[in-house]
């Protein structure tokens, strides 16, 4: 399987798991792996991916490192201000672990470039914070038949699910994007950091599961859990036949970004 | 009625119920940022009013949540 003898020292520890071996190793020196947003949940994501030597990663972000972040943003260094993202990532992912090559996509993803960008890779993990990118991924996944895992966090809390073609996918279960500032964001709300390393190194387990066609992925089911009390939870679904992108009679048949009509919760 | 809410089994001192009063009796504050299961379906957000669950159904909440990156 040519490893060459570092890569057999550096990947033992998998190469010696029945489930992974030689061979699932060798998938995952091949894989592609697209990590959407580089902040909370592409952090632990990225380094656990790069850690395992998914042969290529992609990384998509439109943002500088801010001082904010660095409390759960944890591939990015206090010595990263005001660097792009993509590139703070880049550096940390080529320290850790050059067999990886790596892409940068800066800029955002929209429904112009989203269909070309992932058609590049095995696996998205959708690492965004905001909603209409979020349908964004699911959507153009949906119609390219490409697998990914949704991930959410605010507060104490997470979820996460993971879409391969003819399951369950994030629109079967939330429908449209919810009104602005209806749900508040966490940068509103507030986030404990190592809730995004819970969820993003579930994220990334899932891409690894993936990638090596082993064990059992979180499709038709949604995975919860409140850290506060610390009980985890989980939701068996059903596609919804009626979802607008995977329903009997879809709507959404073309990428477009989901209005999220304004609206003042204050009462 | 015994109802399964979100894996958990519930006892409710009432009958049959729209999906609208669980919600209530649950104090999910926004209904409209909730999406439903009955018995693994799920119901559109215009139909929590009529559709009713009874004994022993299964219901399931999920929340909208966002977070992770910041491409806000
Ligand atoms: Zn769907």
């Amino acid at each position: 399987m040519n490893f060459t003898e570092n890569q057999i020292e550096r990947y033992s520890r998998h190469i010696i798991l029945q489930e992974v071996g030689p061979e699932g190793q060798k998938k995952i020196n091949n894989a592609k792996v697209l990590v959407a947003g580089v902040g909370g949940l592409g952090s632990p994501v990225a380094l656990y991916l790069a850690a395992a030597g998914v042969g290529t990663i992609g990384l998509a972000d439109n943002d500088v490192v801010d001082m904010t972040n660095l409390q759960r943003q944890v591939i990015h260094f206090t010595s990263d201000l005001d660097k792009h993202k993509v590139e703070s990532a880049a550096d940390k992912i080529s320290a850790l672990n050059p067999d990886v090559e790596i892409r940068m996509h800066k800029g955002f993803l929209n429904p112009e470039n989203i269909a070309g960008i992932i058609s590049g890779y095995d696996f998205i993990i959708d690492g965004t914070d905001n909603f209409p990118s979020k349908f964004l991924i699911n959507d153009a996944c949906v119609l390219n038949g490409k697998a990914f895992s949704h991930g959410g966090i605010l507060r104490f809390e997470g979820q996460t699910m993971t879409y391969t073609p003819g399951n369950t996918c994030y629109r079967c279960v939330f429908g449209y994007a919810p009104p602005k500032n209806a749900v508040p964001s966490c940068s509103q709300a507030g986030v404990l950091g190592s809730i995004a390393g819970m969820l993003g190194t579930i994220q990334a387990t899932e891409a690894i599961k993936y990638i090596i066609g082993k064990g059992r992925l979180l499709t038709n089911r949604m995975l919860t859990f409140n850290a506060f009390n610390m009980n985890f939870g989980e939701v068996n679904l059903s596609a919804n036949s009626d979802c607008p992108v995977c329903g009997s009679n879809p709507v959404i048949t073309k990428l477009e970004m989901d209005e999220q009509p304004v609206c003042d919760l204050k009462q | 009625m015994r109802l399964i809410i979100n894996g958990k089994e519930q006892v409710i001192d009432s009958g049959n119920m729209t999906i609208q009063e669980i919600l209530k009796i649950c104090d999910v504050k926004s209904p409209d940022l909730v999406s439903v299961q009955l018995n693994r379906k799920f119901i559109k957000r215009e139909d929590y009013t009529t559709t009713v669950a009874g004994e022993n159904d299964e219901i399931d909440f999920l929340y909208f949540m966002g977070g992770g990156g910041l491409i806000e």
